[in-house]
């Protein structure tokens, strides 16, 4: 993992760069394709998410930024949201930022202008690079003080999609996001260099400020929760029986408690689009297209599909895999996949439903302007089972058998309290799971365990040690921890040493599904396909469940958190030290 | 588990002085609807690497080379190598300004979403349509802090058009001692019309099984005398919005108070209906009936007062939190 070293300049220095950009190809050949005066949603949005798009190959050089300096500002600003101005804070004046598109094997001068009264941040999510480049406040820099600015300076080591976020407070909640696409050194054979793509970043906003979002969910844990079950229900035989009802009751847990920020709070947009902005992507009929998703939200899992086009999935978190072909999947914030398609002389529609059901993000893929196809109705709402508790028992030999919801012995590591409300009797290895409500959709959903590396892994060791860390909660009291401590309770790092190779598992003590990001590394999940194992840089582990990845460490010190920022505000985290063995 | 054993403890503890919630202190963590024979079958996790300090460094698996029966890569098992030592300093010290990013790193472990949290919740605020006059009534409760809090309590009524009858209010210490109950110490102050007192206070508030908000108190006036106080609630949904509220209180005396006109024993008995249309969580009016009754003791010296040991009142009024 060799890799040039950086200058180590001195910070807060603020330089007046005048970047110089440097025209791709495929900006050149897109400026030609140019389609003006599509602008529809107003000044709040960048050329790249502009309502109708050509394709990020036909975007014109001004509104995606290349090249080895790049120059960025954080300030306030708006989003359009169904025609109201939601407050934002914005990169470039825009929600989402502009789009980095890089290049492998390049270096990145990116210089940041913080225009906040508050410090402010970028994270390179992804981004396999220098630790002190990575962008946590507090971890990895010092953050980037009010009005102030920063340089980062890294060379760019891989290809395929990422994105970049605020890591400061909860700015990221607030708009603070943008995707970048970094085109491979060499072009690989299974990718059409011509092929038209379109970025599809997917998020959330709120007309809420996150900090009352947060304070509402303590005060209420199930505040934003508008599906419950109800008596009306019981009564019409929807849903669960009394019995089961009860058995929920007793255990003061709720079977419907898939998200705890949905859509009665949030907006859930497609490239800053809202679902009636209708952002548009064109292709040509009969044509390959490659759709880059991205999982900006700060609090949601999406179900994508486009109903009448199979979706092949070749990158997942911007690595390549072997070709696997989905009907929908379900992503985590922070996770990325990149699809190919191939449409017909026809309008589709991209529905990214809430997990929970109660909200979608809705986009268009048509051969021209205007047309749009049927937006699917929202399915309904799933209800979580007692696998979600890490009970299965569906295994005949279980019958019969006790379990506790809360038995500390089995979890010595997790300091039990107040914060903790359950343990994982029985964490099962969930990587064959679709996702929470995936399962009885009728139709073929993307598992991890569909996905299979492209090449061999570069790290093919052994593990020499395992990680085990529980994922931990309090639903009630909306406590969010690892092992039990939240990061200031724990305080103390996950040590580990350079290029030593260590399996991490993952339990998830928690009837919540957590999207578990690890900063500055690409790891390799353990779900049985050896040598070519998928690599990710942040694996979701659902309910109840666990899951398990190889990592070799990379030197500093890095963030190691659930990317639901409000879990991860509440303490979900830990710094992960790697030191010179 | 500390906290559960100190729950059930308190719970016992409580129900020495006053009537324990059956619910609450027995099989609270335990699922239903399974036999509570042993759980051998449990495989306990693997103890962490971090804790296996005691275990000799394994030498790393060698990877497979070409045999392709051999597991490979993520198919091989972990080692049982230790963990190196936490260092105890910043990694970014060596990059950055070392003040800066100390006290970025202190600002990180300590930054919440807000300062603090707090809530002003006014549970009942009604007005009472009784068969020997009006009158109304409140409680509510605030709280400020997260797993240790500042918690206030206040509650009162009279009749309509006269003078404060019955009212309290209380201050309290309350630490979370599991995921579901505090514990609380605190004073309570009494107001109106009868014997002012000050008491001393100790209370289990909390979530019960099958989700029964609960409060257990125990109180010790500055004349000596215990009472004790339980209330539980249950929220029904009816719809998404239509919430059906049951409610119990008992208050119970240690000794007869004949100021206070209360008897040893159950001095009174409530049992109330709320229906409530949830606007939203923060803005519900609701509707009711509320029951009560005096105890044996408590009874006699209402009938001696002339007044009836028990009522039936019909209620409006508004929940709301803030």
């Amino acid at each position: 993992m060799a890799r040039p070293r950086i200058n180590r300049q001195t910070i807060f220095r603020d330089r007046n760069i005048m970047s110089s950009w440097i025209i791709d190809r495929r900006a050149l050949l897109g400026a030609a394709g140019q389609l003006g005066g599509v602008a529809l949603a107003g000044q709040a949005t960048p050329g790249w998410a502009k309502t109708l798009s050509q394709g990020a190959a036909a975007l014109p050089q001004s509104e995606v930024l290349s090249g080895e300096a790049i120059t960025l500002r954080i300030g306030k600003g708006h989003v359009t949201i169904g025609g109201k101005p939601a407050k934002a804070i914005t990169i470039n004046g825009t929600v989402p930022g502009p789009m980095l598109q890089l290049k492998e094997g390049q270096m990145l001068r990116l210089t940041v202008i913080n225009e906040l009264d508050e410090p402010s941040s970028l994270h390179w999510h992804g981004l396999v690079l220098p630790f002190q480049m990575d962008g946590v406040p507090g971890v990895s820099f010092p953050g980037i003080p009010p009005r102030s600015s920063f340089t980062y300076e890294f060379p760019i080591v891989q290809h395929g999609t990422y994105w970049y976020h605020s890591h400061s407070g909860l700015q990221e909640m607030m708009g603070c996001y943008a995707p970048i696409v970094i085109e491979p050194a060499e072009a690989l054979p299974a990718l059409l260099p011509s092929m038209r793509e379109h970025v599809v970043l997917l998020s959330d906003h709120s007309f809420v400020n996150p900090a009352r979002i947060a304070r509402n969910l303590k005060v209420e844990a199930d505040y934003y929760n508008r599906q419950p079950q109800t008596l009306s229900g019981l009564m019409a035989g929807h849903e669960l029986s009394l019995d089961q009802r009860l058995s929920w009751a007793k255990m003061r847990m709720s079977p419907t408690d898939i998200a705890d920020v949905t859509a009665s709070v949030m907006h859930y947009l497609a490239n800053g689009h809202g679902p009636d902005e209708n952002w548009t992507g064109l292709f040509s009929p009969g044509e390959p297209v490659r759709l880059r998703f991205i999982n900006a939200a700060s609090m949601t899992f999406f179900n994508v599909r486009i109903p009448g086009l199979a979706m092949q999935v070749v990158a997942a978190d911007g690595q390549d895999v072997q070709p696997v072909t989905v009907e929908e999947f379900q992503f985590g914030a922070g996770e990325t996949y990149d699809v190919i398609v191939t449409p017909q002389n026809r309008a589709y529609t991209i529905a990214a439903e809430t997990m929970d059901r109660s909200g979608m993000a809705r986009a268009t893929l048509a051969p021209a302007a205007g047309m749009t196809a049927p937006v699917p109705p929202r399915r309904a709402r799933p209800l979580l089972t007692m696998k979600d508790m890490g009970m299965d028992m569906s295994g005949g030999a279980m019958k019969g058998m006790s379990m506790k919801m809360r038995d500390g012995s089995l979890a010595p590591q997790v300091k039990m309290g107040p914060g903790v409300d359950m343990i994982s009797a029985m964490p099962e290895d969930r990587m064959s799971d679709p996702g929470i409500g995936m399962g009885d959709v009728g139709h073929k959903v993307l598992t991890y365990r569909d996905l299979v590396a492209l090449h061999p892994n570069p790290d093919l060791r052994a593990p020499e040690r395992e990680i085990e860390v529980h994922l931990t909660g309090a639903m009630e009291r909306y406590m969010w921890s690892m092992d039990g401590k939240t990061m200031s309770q724990a305080h103390e790092p996950i040590p580990m040493r350079k290029g030593e190779r260590v399996r991490f598992t993952l339990v998830n003590d928690t009837m919540m599904a957590h999207p578990i990001h690890l900063h500055g590394h690409i790891f390799e999940l353990v779900t049985g396909h050896g040598d070519h194992s998928p690599r990710k840089h942040t694996v979701t582990v659902q309910p109840g469940g666990k899951a398990s990845f190889d990592v070799t460490a990379e030197p500093g010190d890095w963030a190691f958190h659930c990317h639901l920022f409000l879990h991860m505000a509440m303490g979900m985290m830990r710094v992960v030290q790697v030191r010179p063995a | 588990m500390g906290g559960r054993i100190m729950t059930d403890r308190c719970a016992v503890a409580l129900a020495a002085l006053a009537l324990a919630l059956p619910a609450m202190s027995h099989a609270q963590d335990t699922m239903p609807g399974m036999d509570m024979g042993g759980h051998q079958h449990h495989h306990a996790p693997a103890p962490p690497a971090q804790q296996a300090a005691d275990q000799p460094a394994a030498p790393a698996a060698p990877a497979a080379e070409g045999a392709s029966d051999e597991p490979k890569g993520t198919d091989q098992s972990p080692g049982s190598a230790e963990p190196p030592p936490v260092a105890h300093d910043l990694a970014g010290s060596r990059y950055w300004d070392p003040q800066a990013m100390a006290q970025a790193h202190h600002a990180m472990m300590t930054e919440r979403p807000a300062p603090l949290y707090g809530a002003v919740k006014m549970d009942i605020a009604e007005y009472q349509f009784g068969k020997n006059g009006d009158s109304w009534r409140w409680e509510g409760e605030g709280w400020l802090g997260d797993t240790n809090r500042l918690w206030v309590r206040s509650r009162g009524e009279g009749p309509v058009g006269g003078r404060l009858e019955d009212a309290e209010v209380e201050a309290a210490y309350s630490r979370a001692i599991s995921p579901w109950w505090n514990l609380q110490a605190g004073v309570r102050q009494d107001l109106g019309t009868g014997p002012v007192r000050t008491h001393a206070m100790l209370a289990l508030e909390g979530l019960a099984p099958y989700r029964f908000e609960t409060l257990a108190a125990a109180y010790l006036s500055d004349k000596g005398q215990w009472t004790g106080r339980i209330e539980a609630s249950v929220d029904e949904r009816v719809t998404r919005r239509i919430v059906l509220q049951p409610r119990v209180e008992f208050n119970l005396s240690a000794q007869d108070m004949p100021q206070q006109r209360l008897g040893a024993g159950l001095t009174t008995a409530e049992l109330g209906f709320r229906l409530r249309y949830e606007f939203s969580r923060k803005f519900a009016p609701y509707l009711g009936v509320s029951w009560t009754w005096a105890g044996g003791r408590t009874a006699d010296y209402r009938r001696a007062d002339g007044e009836s040991p028990s009522a039936r009142v019909f209620v409006l009024g508004i929940k709301s939190w803030f």
